[in-house]
């Protein structure tokens, strides 16, 4: 999230797609009734269902699941059309005035396809894509928005082919909805009007993922609406610490989102030269020139005294990547026998993962596998998975499994970071229950045994391991506080800070990480978490319920990443002159010294005139509209889904995203409209979370058993009336379910012919007290080519009555 | 940050009684019958372990205190009223986390499956850590990749593969992804991307 839960009731306007919180998020989605009851606030759910936030809203439009770009598209072109954006905010805190190279092709005048691809790679060279630069190196600009190559102007021209009627031609609602939902969502255009978007899986599940968020950070950009209370593209996220793992420990990123090395940086010099951005305007603070202060502090965190300067900090233990090895991978190449061995922790990727038939495989492959786990999964017992799945015979599967017993949340203390960047602490309950053990002492004494195995025989690059820093009291169950101000960092060394004149003592936390350092004299496990155990103490632990902004950021409750700062970019939500866009939600003021509010998220005393960017990640200083790092494409397009019931009527002969990942084994198959006519889509139930709770009665009580949702229309067709049992089929696998017939699922037309959706709750598997068909036997190994997130949430099926 | 502040509770229940029927007060009997079953628990401040809001709960365990009795037992979970989100409400999956935590199918001890097996055998930590711990290093030595086809430097453990994180905390994400990135672990991830 950009914003947070409570801030929601700042909002005028709620656009909810590709989310449903009133079933997935009820404790937080409150703030959005708050919003409704206090100021009158439009809530907007566009969706391929009639969920229970449409049941909610002031307005709920159908859409075909997979479309949601294409309305976003169309909203974006009604507001580039009708003057319904906030031009000074659009002009000054965008890339719209940018000026893109020559060579530069659109889609729509390139058959399909962004300049620059290659077709036999499947991938774009991007080389066209980029700003035409300056002598002085920065990127040129117009700030009237009128060089036909500015950003802005070539905005107007790609967005100007999603007209009202192919909204609804490409997502299946009528014309006459999408006028309304456009006009309610542009209302914010106003400066002192603010609209927030909450989105969750329903955005991030397919193959055009990255760009569906993309749209959505446009289109707010647009309307003035991110840095604002009230506003923002604010993801509500799935577990409880799927931020806080997304922070830290990610297939393709170091904590804090440092990138991991690849081949080419060979040295950290090569690491950094690459990894370092230059600013690209003049006004730019450019914060990511100081990687090399969070790269060395964490070099420093992870090996301790065996970093040096001499021996670059240890950065040539780090691996290098050289190709995506990200979730969908990892089980390919268990299935192609490169992974022999794997290790899983609270995670069951028979369940989660996409292809549930070619994941039991994959693990039957496997020369081992330990699970750590509070329940048996399917996953620990893959071995004995029924028959429909297809699996090795139990006797030939010669995987070795070690199934050790965890501690859960309760049993355990330590953070959580929420979808809003806080960071709580939670205190420990009780023991955990027989001989399970906290997950931090099961990796502990993993671990220190390979340390002393490496130590004592040697074998390949034992350096790394053997050098891995591990100063904890009790090394063989670290007390997490320990840990925790090891991530906040520390000095190493006596130092003055040359720029504040600040002076650090050897071991003294650090108080955040502007104090962090290059040479080697600090360590930092996680930068972005440099504040949260200073030497103020624990700062995830506090509990001050006071809210001193009034908009309901709570600044002494717990601690927000990063440095406390309760919205990010909130330097935009004042005017280029320091003044608030709106008066009555002011988040930042200048009092003409500094600004004052919620920490700033731009040097805390940049006077205004100075006109520092106010997104000062970015190496342009200001919010992006058009995006050069993308795989797919600088902006977003409409492409189908990657099985899709019909051709892409903005150009059939690229229907879909021409660069999403696929994969080759035999394994990996994909349906055709032939076969499979019906678009299917998943979902989540309020009574039941992820894999985990059909081990829990009372739970099983309340949603005893999987089904599947179909629209009256497909049911009169097949003869299924609710209670039936059916068969879905896709080109992976078949399962069967209880029919609910339901008015729910919307007859759609798109491009002039009838298409029918249906869908499911996931919540089922083999393992556990109520037993049901896993949904994932169904969805396509077909993944986002930026995220490499699988689409889950549209692909095809057949339907039939058994 | 365990504190008891329901007493007022007990002494209200209490006070409601004292009908004289049969001679003798009652009120004494009936306040003990109706004492509140978290009128004694130890109050811990905790975050539930399901959606991104991350609600507060307050875990009520009790037994915790006693003489000649070592662990506590869950006798209820409710929402933090302080809590600034859920201001105490939870959903159904929040209320009943009593039942999720004291769950009769709750893993209890290691559990080893042999090769071709088709059964657990239950075996200690210590062999449980060893085994592992030789198995890795196995895996780890005949998988290393320490160079590519241009002779660029890579250090990649190909072989095994390291997953997990978002169900658990952040210190142990940390702990985890210090040790899978010293190990030269590239086939890392958790619930992230999917």
């Amino acid at each position: 999230m950009t914003n947070n839960w409570v801030d929601i009731k700042n909002a005028d306007v709620i656009l909810v797609m590709g989310g449903n919180p009133a079933e997935n998020h009820p404790c937080g989605f409150k703030w959005a009734i708050e919003a409704k009851k206090t100021r009158n606030a439009k809530l907007i759910c566009v969706d391929p269902r009639f969920n229970r936030t449409a049941a909610v809203s002031d307005l709920y439009v159908p859409i075909r699941a997979g479309t949601d770009i294409a309305f976003l598209a169309g909203v974006i072109n009604y507001m580039l059309s009708n003057n319904r954006i906030q031009r000074e905010y659009v002009a000054n805190y965008t890339n719209a005035p940018f000026i893109v190279k020559e060579g530069f092709k659109l889609p729509g005048d390139n058959d399909g396809l962004f300049s620059g691809f290659d077709p036999e790679k499947r991938a774009y060279d991007k080389s066209s894509w980029g700003y035409e630069l300056g002598r002085d190196g920065y990127a040129k600009v117009d700030m009237t928005l009128e060089d036909p190559r500015s950003v802005y102007q070539l905005m107007k021209r790609h967005y100007s082919r999603y007209t009202p009627e192919m909204v609804a031609n490409i997502c299946g609602c009528s014309k006459e909805q999408f006028l309304k939902a456009a006009e309610i969502i542009s209302s914010t255009h106003l400066p002192n009007k603010a609209g927030t978007m909450l989105y969750a899986l329903g955005w991030t599940h397919h193959s055009s993922a990255v760009q569906n968020i993309r749209a959505a950070a446009s289109l707010q950009l647009l309307l003035g609406n991110i840095g604002m209370p009230g506003g923002g593209v604010n993801a509500l996220r799935g577990h409880s610490n799927i931020q806080g793992a997304t922070d830290m420990n990610q297939t393709h990123t170091l904590p804090g989102y440092l990138k991991m090395p690849q081949p080419a940086h060979q040295t950290l010099k090569d690491y950094l030269e690459a990894n370092t951005p230059k600013k690209l305007r003049p006004n730019s603070m450019n914060y990511w020139e100081n990687t090399d202060k969070f790269m060395v502090s964490q070099l420093k965190a992870f090996f301790g005294g065996a970093a040096t300067p001499e021996n670059e900090f240890g950065y040539a233990w780090l691996p290098k990547m050289d190709r995506d090895y990200s979730w969908t991978y990892i089980y390919d190449d268990a299935y192609r026998g490169v992974v022999k061995g794997l290790m899983t922790f609270g995670m069951n990727p028979v369940g989660n993962g996409p292809h549930s038939k070619k994941m039991i495989k994959a693990l039957a492959k496997l020369d081992w596998m330990v699970v750590v786990e509070n329940f048996e999964t399917e996953t620990a017992t893959f071995w004995r998975s029924p028959q429909e799945y297809e699996g090795p015979e139990t006797v030939d599967i010669m995987t070795e499994v070690f199934m050790l017993p965890a501690a859960n949340f309760a049993e355990k203390d330590g953070t959580f970071t929420n979808s809003a960047r806080w960071l709580q602490w939670k205190w420990k309950a009780l023991d955990p229950p027989g001989a399970a053990k906290a997950d931090q002492e099961i990796i502990a004494r993993v671990a220190l045994r390979l340390k002393e195995l490496y130590a004592k025989e040697g074998g390949k690059l034992p350096e790394p391991v053997v050098n891995m820093s591990w100063n904890y009291s009790d090394p063989a169950n670290p007390n997490l506080e320990e840990v925790a101000r090891e991530i906040n960092g520390k000095a190493l060394e006596d130092f003055k800070d040359e720029k504040t004149g600040t002076e650090y003592k050897k071991g003294q936390q650090l108080p955040g990480f502007a104090a962090l350092r290059a040479d080697g004299k600090t360590l930092c496990g996680n930068w972005i978490h440099s504040g949260y155990f200073t030497e103020a103490g624990n700062l995830a632990q506090r509990r001050n319920p006071a809210d001193t902004s009034g908009l309901g950021y709570y600044p002494n409750w717990a601690w927000n990443w990063p440095a406390n700062r309760r919205v990010l970019y909130n330097r935009a939500s004042a005017d280029p002159n320091g003044k608030p866009w709106d008066p009555k939600r002011a988040a930042l003021l200048w009092n003409g010294e500094r600004w004052v509010g919620d920490v700033p998220d731009i040097r805390p005393d940049s006077k205004p005139e100075e006109g520092l960017g106010p997104f000062i990640m970015n190496a342009e200083g200001v919010g992006k509209l058009y995006v050069v790092e993308m795989n797919d494409g600088p902006l977003p397009e409409h492409y189908e889904a990657w099985e899709s019931p019909v051709e892409n009527p903005l150009h059939p002969k690229v229907s879909s995203n021409p660069v999403t990942k696929i994969f080759k084994t035999d394994q990996d198959v994909y349906g055709k409209k032939e076969q499979f006519p019906i678009v299917c889509t998943t979902y989540r139930l309020t009574e039941h979370f992820h894999y985990w709770t059909k081990h829990q009665n009372i739970l099983n009580h309340l949603q005893p058993e999987f089904f599947v949702e179909i629209p009256e229309g497909l049911a009169q067709e097949k003869s299924i009336k609710s209670g039936d049992r059916v068969r879905i089929s896709s080109a992976r696998g078949s399962i069967e379910g209880k029919a609910m017939v339901t008015k729910r699922m919307p007859t759609l037309k798109v491009n002039g012919q009838t298409v029918w959706q249906i869908g499911f709750p996931i919540h089922w598997g083999f393992a556990g007290k109520s037993a049901g068909p896993l949904a994932n036997t169904l969805t396509p190994t077909a993944l986002d080519p930026n995220s490499s997130t699988p689409e889950y949430k549209a692909f095809l099926v057949s339907l039939e009555k058994v | 940050m365990a504190v008891s502040r329901r007493n007022f509770i007990k002494v209200a229940v209490a006070g409601a009684g004292g009908v004289v029927a049969f001679g003798f007060d009652l009120a004494p009997a009936y306040a003990a019958v109706r004492e509140l079953k978290i009128a004694r628990t130890t109050e811990t401040r905790s975050t539930c372990p399901y959606c991104a809001v991350s609600c507060g709960v307050i875990i009520h365990t009790l037994g915790d205190r006693a003489k000649n009795v070592t662990g506590a037992t869950v006798v209820h979970v409710e929402g933090d009223p302080d809590h600034p989100i859920n201001r105490g409400t939870l959903c159904p999956k929040g209320i009943t986390l009593k039942h999720d935590i004291l769950g009769k199918g709750r893993l209890t001890r290691p559990l080893y499956r042999a090769p071709g097996s088709d059964r657990w055998e239950e075996k200690s930590w210590d062999w449980m850590i060893d085994e592992i711990a030789k198995r890795m290093k196995k895996t780890r030595d005949e998988s290393f990749v320490e160079k590519n086809a241009a002779g660029q430097t890579l250090n990649q453990c190909q072989g095994i593969a390291i997953v997990g994180g978002c169900t658990d905390n952040n210190e142990v994400n940390y702990l985890l992804t210090k040790w899978v990135r010293t190990l030269g672990v590239v086939h890392t991830d958790n619930q992230a991307r999917l």
